[in-house]
């Protein structure tokens, strides 16, 4: 019953989703405003029948209803009920199934705010939208259909992949992942509207501005939580390898990052519009790359799906919307021409152009390097990777220099930039920038990377925080009050600007983590038989004893493990290794991490005597590593002022100026 | 629109088009092998359940077919083949073709205990302390199995479960055409291509040569 | 043929009658784990590093041949998960590759030998940094080109905006 509920809810959004595209498209086409209007409707009503199709597979993994194909797959009773709900998304029927769901709830939203007055334009962005959905809609009723029967309905089922059922955190990486992902169909589909449409101006830029934000901030809390994940579960101590997957995750980032800062250009200037078309286009097609790649098995990745048909309709997919936007793109880029100017070389918008230039080349860098196996076995017939130390040693290098410019940019007004006054404004960073290089280099730090790292972070940090202490001071001395209210007041003045430079803060966090969790990294492996201990930087760990868990769904082993510092107890860890009853496969770790603001104690598990005589232990001492977790939340932070509140200014007043009063522009 | 532009539009969109439809034939999972064609790595392991313990060394079987299986009770692909390896094992007993399992992480009991509910194992499985043969063999996992021919060299090499026939269309030519070291000059054509798929180089085992293609 | 499935497969499900007697027990029988090691009793066994002395509570320290080790096993791909280096992986067989390492550098191996050795089984594949050499050095030279081509691409570009400035300097409308 529920299995037909569902069933017959993802057929009716197809129809649904492709009346809306034919009828918004006919619409616009005859001026037929009530055409354009039941194509809205029709926003709506998919997103009801797929909230309908999500509550149907709930209902049935919660209730256990093994005729339902998808359920009998990743269903079990013995699962715990939260992990019985997440695995909605544990395996590849179910993610397109949620998938499905996010983008009807985008696009029904990016319908009702934007409301019908922007015309054939919003029009064309939801016939886009609901466009991308039939492409799901159609792998839910076809290749990736979870709804087949199972008949006679088994009693149990295998349960979710163990790694997926292992960790909280599995029920929240996928999740702002899809609304990270799928977010970025809604500036997409108006960048696209506007092609479509000629409505070539800026319009489409203001009204997905704040889209492109949320979808970025979900994104970069996606992919931190994605490394929380590893770093918690896979047990190496490492919260990113390179892997195809998270490339995949990671490469919209940065064409998001790039476009967030060009867009700005655009607003104020009129240049670069054909650029920032092509970023956005780049942006959601890498997303569905990044899908593509999870779910063809076309590169090999920890963290692929299974394999199957479904790679097919994905290559067809991408295929279409590349050549359908960048046919589009082309056939306007006359139209788009720019008609702005700039007035100097030195300017923030210069330091945006060679922004976008390092993110571009990342981008590219990431992107070749992913897809290097396949092109290396095309031309050369001959089996390569392409694995972290390529990657570090091609995009350290852009990583420090975008570090350095995180700092530059808001030092710099916009237009023309007075020397006399950089000059000013960079002496305080300058001063932190050289008190770090000196510091980091006294303590012993030999890591050239690492200390240019931790010395530009130094500089935009001290840059972006003067930013703030300036205007603060400039509004108080202007009308008075506290220190406080003069930094509320600061930022509600101008949110977009000063939320920027909360972002930037956080990624100035993250980054510092990075860098200590890798640079400073010491590890060491050790086979310890009961009471014996193994050092680690200060801190002695002792093999108490090993201890055997049964629990319903899962077998446990642990190591109970006693900290020493200075031959104090400090604490007490217990790493372990998890049997899953209903998966025959290979244990999951689970480490144990004793987590403080200076340093992680990182400790796995790897191996034991059945009689418990010996543990073998892998012990890390990580730097900083929370700093990396806590700047996520302060650029998700800074991403979230940005957005509510305070007047948006999209043009500088027409007259030049020279010093203004600081926080005041936009 | 201008659609003569957009042509640049459909020129950039086409070689990713193609590059992802290639990469959709191929499957990253299947990896070549370097070993065919080279010499075998050596290796003198104890046989398992063998009072007093008994070695058994590759160099001392030049001259033989040697079928070298690697196996483990947890791996499913070896309950598969298992019946076929042991038939082919007994056939080829009395032509003096040597079977070898060699079990790849896993305890002896388990190993033990494994051969029992399979009904038997036809050929001695030997025990490869911290996988070092099977490491020495380039293994990516089990099952695979390695056919050496009498010279010593790699003659195939089977990545996951082989079957009856597989092992007879390797091992019987092997058996009709004995390799000489002449037949490894080049220069003959009977020299039996469909089998040893890579290059004939008998270099000694340090040839990094183009051994690796295939 | 998926090679995970094939290789990571257990059959743990035999291992969980033996525990069902076995409970709460404190440091009791514990069945075959993973197989990591469970299998190999003897002390020198323990590749990754020495076993500590057997009476006393021995401390084991960072070797500078535990650096080396870890240098060139960051640069090796664990054959079993395919995406990590042996380094990284906490996979049974690279922690005997790691143990491999460790053995060719004692006897004297330098750490591209060692690679050697792995490329000689494994083949260019289980190499994580692709050689630079031949056509491999497209994947390390065309992004620098790139960088480079569109540093003189937006330079010659900003030069032209900030030429086309109207004398007012006012934006456009």
């Amino acid at each position: 019953m529920i299995r037909l509920i569902g069933l017959s809810a993802c057929i009716a959004a197809l129809a649904v989703a492709s009346y809306g595209v034919v009828a918004a498209t006919v619409g616009v086409k005859r001026r037929e405003a009530a055409l354009v209007r039941s194509a809205r409707s029709a926003a709506y009503t998919n997103f009801g029948l797929m909230t309908l199709a999500n509550l149907a597979m709930i209902y049935g993994l919660i209730t256990h209803d093994f005729s339902i194909d998808y359920v009998a797959q990743v269903g079990s009773r013995a699962t715990p009920l939260f992990f019985t709900i997440i695995s909605l998304w544990s395996s590849l029927e179910g993610s397109i199934l949620f998938w499905g769901w996010v983008l009807s709830f985008y696009t029904a939203l990016a319908v009702w705010l934007t409301g019908p007055k922007l015309g054939s334009l919003g029009a064309y962005a939801n016939a886009t939208m609901l466009g991308v959905g039939i492409f799901f809609y159609i792998l839910l009723v076809g290749p990736a259909n979870p709804w087949g029967l199972v008949s006679p309905a088994p009693m149990d089922g295998p349960g979710p992949n163990p790694l997926l059922q292992n960790h909280w955190l599995m029920g929240v990486h996928p999740p702002l992942l899809y609304l990270g992902y799928v977010g970025m169909t809604v500036p997409f589909a108006f960048g696209i509207g506007a092609l479509l449409s000629g409505r070539l101006d800026d319009t489409w830029l203001r009204v997905t501005h704040r889209w492109t934000v949320a979808a970025w901030g979900f994104l970069s809390l996606a992919i931190v939580a994605g490394m929380w994940w590893s770093y918690e579960v896979l047990g190496w101590g490492g919260w990113w390898a390179w892997d195809p997957v998270e490339n995949a995750s990671f490469m919209p980032w940065l064409t998001a990052t790039a476009f967030m800062h060009s867009a700005m250009v655009q607003e104020r200037r009129g240049l670069l519009r054909v650029w920032n078309m092509s970023l956005i286009i780049s942006t959601f097609l890498l997303t569905i790359l990044g899908t593509f790649l999870t779910r063809s098995g076309i590169i090999s990745s920890v963290h692929a799906f299974s394999e199957g048909p479904i790679g097919m309709y994905f290559l067809a997919f991408i295929a279409v919307v590349l050549v359908f936007s960048l046919v589009l793109l082309t056939g306007r880029s006359n139209e788009l021409r720019s008609e702005g100017h700039l007035d100097t070389m030195v300017s923030r918008e210069t330091v945006f152009l060679v922004n976008n230039l390092l993110l571009t080349a990342f981008t590219f860098t990431v992107l070749l390097g992913t897809m290097f196996p396949l092109v290396a076995e095309a031309f050369r017939g001959e089996k390569v990777s392409v694995g972290a130390p390529f990657f570090n040693q091609m995009t350290v290098p852009i990583c420090v220099m975008l570090l350095f410019l995180v700092g530059v940019g808001p030092m710099l007004p916009w237009r023309v930039a007075d020397l006399k006054e950089f000059r000013r404004k960079a002496r305080l960073p300058l001063i932190a920038l050289v008190l770090t290089l000196v510091v980091t280099i006294a303590l012993g730090m030999r890591n050239i990377w690492g200390i240019i790292a931790f010395a530009f972070a130094a500089w935009s940090a001290t840059a972006n925080l003067q930013e703030f202490a300036q205007g603060t001071a400039a509004r108080r001395r202007a009308g008075g009050g506290g220190w406080i209210g003069s930094l509320f007041g600061l930022i509600n003045a101008n949110p977009r600007r000063y939320g920027g430079y909360v972002a930037h803060l956080g990624l100035i966090m993250s980054a510092i983590g990075m860098t200590g969790s890798s640079v400073l990294q010491s590890d060491i492996v050790s086979t310890l038989r009961p009471g014996q201990s193994v050092e680690l930087r200060g801190y002695n760990v002792r093999f108490d004893d090993l201890q055997a868990i049964d629990e319903p769904h899962r077998f446990v082993v642990l190591a109970n493990l006693t900290v020493l510092i200075d031959d104090d107890v400090a604490g007490r860890m217990d790493p372990r290794l998890n049997y899953y009853r209903t998966r025959g496969e290979e244990a999951i770790t689970t480490p144990s991490v004793r987590s403080r603001a200076h340093q992680d104690l990182y400790v796995n598990l790897l191996a034991f005597e059945q009689d418990g005589s010996t543990a073998t232990l892998h012990v890390i001492v990580e730097p900083l590593v929370v700093w990396i977790w806590i700047g996520s939340f302060v650029v998700a932070f800074g991403a979230l002022i940005t957005m509510v509140g305070g007047r948006r200014r999209t043009r500088p007043p027409p007259a030049p100026r020279r010093q203004t009063l600081v926080g005041q522009e936009a | 629109m201008n659609w003569n532009r957009s042509l640049i539009g459909i020129g950039v969109a086409l070689p990713i088009i193609a590059l992802l439809a290639y990469g959709m034939t191929v499957d990253p999972n299947e990896l070549p092998s370097t070993m065919p064609g080279r010499d075998a790595p050596e290796f003198a392991l104890r046989v398992m359940d063998s009072a007093p313990p008994d070695t058994v060394r590759l160099a001392d079987h030049r001259g033989d077919v040697v079928v070298v299986n690697f196996w483990a009770s947890w791996c499913l692909g070896c309950r598969d083949e298992h019946p076929d390896l042991s038939q082919t094992a007994t056939r080829y007993e009395e032509r003096g073709v040597k079977f070898y399992g060699v079990i790849y992480n896993d305890t002896e009991g388990n190993a033990r205990s494994w051969i029992r509910d399979m009904g038997g194992q036809a050929y001695p499985s030997l025990v490869d302390t911290r996988s070092r043969t099977a490491i020495d063999y380039g293994l990516y996992a089990v099952p695979e199995t390695v056919i050496i021919d009498q010279l010593g060299r790699v003659a195939h090499k089977q990545i996951g479960p082989i079957t009856a026939r597989q092992l007879s269309d390797i091992i019987d030519p092997l058996l009709a055409n004995p390799p000489t070291a002449e037949t490894t000059g080049g220069d003959d054509g009977q020299a039996d291509a469909d089998t040893i798929d890579a290059p004939r180089d008998a270099e000694p085992e340090n040839g990094s040569g183009d051994g690796a293609k295939s | 043929m998926t090679r995970g499935s094939r290789t990571l497969r257990l059959v743990v499900t035999a291992l969980f009658p033996l525990l069902a007697a076995s409970g709460h027990a404190h440091a009791v029988q514990i069945p075959a784990g993973d197989g990591a090691r469970t299998q190999f009793p003897a002390a020198e066994d323990r590749a990754t590093a020495q076993p500590a002395g057997p009476a006393q509570d021995a401390v084991v320290r960072e070797t500078e041949l535990d650096r080396q080790v870890k240098e060139v096993s960051a640069e090796l791909r664990c054959v079993v998960c395919q995406g990590l280096s042996i380094q990284d992986s906490p996979s049974t067989l690279a922690q005997e590759m790691r143990g491999v390492v460790r053995e060719r550098l004692i006897a004297g191996d330098s750490p591209e030998q060692v690679k050697v050795f792995f490329v000689e089984r494994y083949g260019e594949w289980v190499l994580l940094k692709p050689k630079a050499s031949g056509f491999n050095l497209v994947v390390y030279l065309l992004p620098i080109a790139m960088i480079l081509a569109g540093a003189a691409f937006v330079f010659l570009k900003a030069r032209s905006w900030t030429r086309a400035a109207p004398a007012d300097g006012g934006p456009p409308a």
